[in-house]
């Protein structure tokens, strides 16, 4: 059944978009990951304009980690101060990601960061997760976890604007986690992604949060995020389709129950080492793109 | 009385004849040689729009042959240039056209060539090799030709410009019809159908007719809402994510 979008002004089998949704849901809600690294270059691939498919996914995204989002709140695991400040910067981010959207989209190079961009993070967090998952395969088989420390203390710790983050016990400076909420709605707006991948290894090393509050405020965060960015697009640029959005969350919200309960029948780290082979080779793929000669060596743009 | 009578009406009528007899013989200046018209004028794009055909039927004034050209509404198109750097392909090269229709279509009952000279073609701009494009400043001509032919062929295979001549067919020796065919992805605005008779390579009379291209119903309510209340269609897209994702895991932990 085709189905005329009115934004991206594109005519796509309404069945091909339910079950997009259904798909990324279930991987999400399998690996319990927001899925927007899957969702935005899969409608780019479809032919959704990437000014379309970010500000579409963004909007799908806020469904999918809403009630991971409330279920995190409600049992106390979301650290509201690193939440606000993560927020803050993650708006202001945002805005910036917008305009620099727009200043690479007139250079003819949206195209080009928008995949490096891909492949540098989905390469780093790939080879990250599969190290991480075979060495918890090989610690189970061997001996237990060592003891260790409530946290580490790195130098970012002793920068200036220290602030107390109650919930998560730590009294460190405001700069970095401010500067990972910046960096996180700068690609929320570039890339349509929530950011979970990134924040969730920062908050843990690079701040030392306790992991049971990292991903509660994490998931709070996403939902914050991707909410104001799909808001800004609405409003800047124009490019959300709410045809698009709905079938992508109705889908959406199907398959990650499926895929939360298939998740739970696997162990966890076969679960991340599965994620991290699927990451692995999006990236790959996205970089074969890159390198391999294109089909016409000419691409247009038409302006309104 | 009544002799004469009839004397001087036969030659009023006789006078009258001498008088009408070239009007009637030559072709007057005005009169119309091919009229032609549109099943419909307008193209609704509606939610279910997966591209349209309309009917393009006329009756021409004696013998000779008939080109149909269908323009979409013009726009600037940027045109860039991918070239290898440091391994990779990046866009390094651009230029810009302006006046580029954003659909073309061309039907005609034999091949154009068969039908119309060259220096007619060109003037008319009749084919989509013959469409003018106005390039930017200051770039050499071999450049804008090599740009040119990129973009005919982007558009070509984006269906927006159709790459054979469409048929237009005779029913007898007056009537003719031509299917245009409009894909999904066809740019919204106003068209210019132009139908034109040709005889002995030399376009010998025309005639135009506007088509709309518009989306209309739920598609155009929302396109419009997006444009005009953005703030208001935001706030509602992001609330409607945040019920249907909350409320979809209600239903299902109680399930």
């Amino acid at each position: 059944m085709q189905i005329y979008l009115p934004i991206a002004e594109v005519s796509v089998d309404a069945f091909l978009l339910l079950g997009l949704g259904a798909v990324v849901g279930f991987l999400g809600g399998m690996f319990g990951v927001g899925g927007g690294f899957l969702m935005t270059p899969a409608l780019m691939l479809i032919g959704i304009p990437p000014a379309v498919a970010v500000a579409s996914g963004a909007n799908q995204i806020v469904a999918s980690s809403i009630s991971g989002a409330v279920s995190q709140w409600k049992k106390g695991n979301v650290d509201a101060t690193m939440g606000l400040v993560l927020l803050a910067a993650g708006v202001l981010g945002t805005g910036a990601g917008v305009v620099l959207f727009r200043l690479l989209q007139q250079a003819g190079q949206i195209d080009l960061v928008v995949q490096l961009s891909y492949v540098l993070l989905l390469g780093v967090v790939g080879v990250t997760m599969a190290f991480e998952s075979l060495r918890a395969v090989f610690r189970r088989r061997g001996a237990g976890r060592p003891p260790g420390r409530l946290h580490q203390h790195f130098w970012v710790h002793r920068w200036p604007l220290r602030m107390r983050f109650r919930r998560s016990k730590l009294y460190i400076s405001a700069i970095p986690p401010a500067a990972i909420g910046f960096v996180v709605g700068i690609l929320t707006a570039i890339m349509g992604i929530g950011g979970g991948f990134i924040m969730v290894p920062a908050m843990i090393y690079l701040f030392g949060m306790p992991t049971l509050t990292v991903v509660g405020t994490s998931q709070f965060q996403i939902v914050f995020v991707t909410a104001v960015t799909t808001l800004l697009l609405a409003a800047t640029t124009h490019t959300l389709d709410v045809v698009l959005a709905i079938l992508l969350i109705i889908g959406g919200v199907f398959g990650a129950q499926v895929g939360t309960r298939a998740g739970q029948l696997l162990r966890g780290e076969y679960l991340r080492g599965l994620l991290a082979l699927i990451v692995l080779a999006m990236s790959m793929k996205l970089a074969y793109d890159l390198i391999a000669t294109p089909l016409d060596l000419f691409s247009i743009a038409v302006g309104r | 009385m009544r002799a004469l009578a009839a004397r001087a009406w036969a030659v009023a009528a006789l006078v009258a004849l001498l008088f009408a007899a070239p009007a009637a013989m030559a072709p007057p200046a005005q009169a119309q040689q091919i009229i032609a018209d549109l099943s419909r004028h307008l193209v609704a794009i509606t939610t279910g729009f997966a591209g349209a055909e309309v009917l393009l039927f006329g009756a021409v004034d004696g013998d000779g042959d008939v080109i149909v050209t269908v323009r979409g509404p013009e726009g600037d198109v940027v045109v860039r240039r991918k070239s290898q750097v440091n391994g990779m392909w990046i866009n390094t090269q651009s230029v810009t056209f302006g006046a580029v229709p954003g659909y073309y279509a061309v039907a005609a009952n034999k091949p154009i060539e068969e039908i119309i000279t060259g220096p007619v073609a060109e003037r008319e701009q009749i084919g989509a090799p013959r469409l003018r494009f106005e390039p930017e400043r200051n770039i050499p001509p071999d450049t804008i030709a090599l740009f040119r032919r990129a973009l005919l062929r982007n558009m070509e295979r984006d269906g927006l410009y159709q790459p054979r001549t469409a048929a237009v067919r005779f029913l007898g020796q007056r009537l003719f019809r031509a299917d245009i065919v409009f894909p999904a992805n066809v740019p919204t605005g106003l068209y210019l159908v132009n139908v034109y008779l040709v005889k002995g390579g030399q376009v010998v009379s025309a005639t135009t007719t506007p088509l709309s291209v518009s989306k209309i119903g739920l598609s155009a309510e929302i396109y419009d809402f997006a444009q005009n209340s953005a703030i208001t269609y935001g706030f509602i897209a992001v609330a409607f994510a945040g019920v249907a994702g909350w409320a979809a895991s209600r239903v299902f932990q109680r399930g």
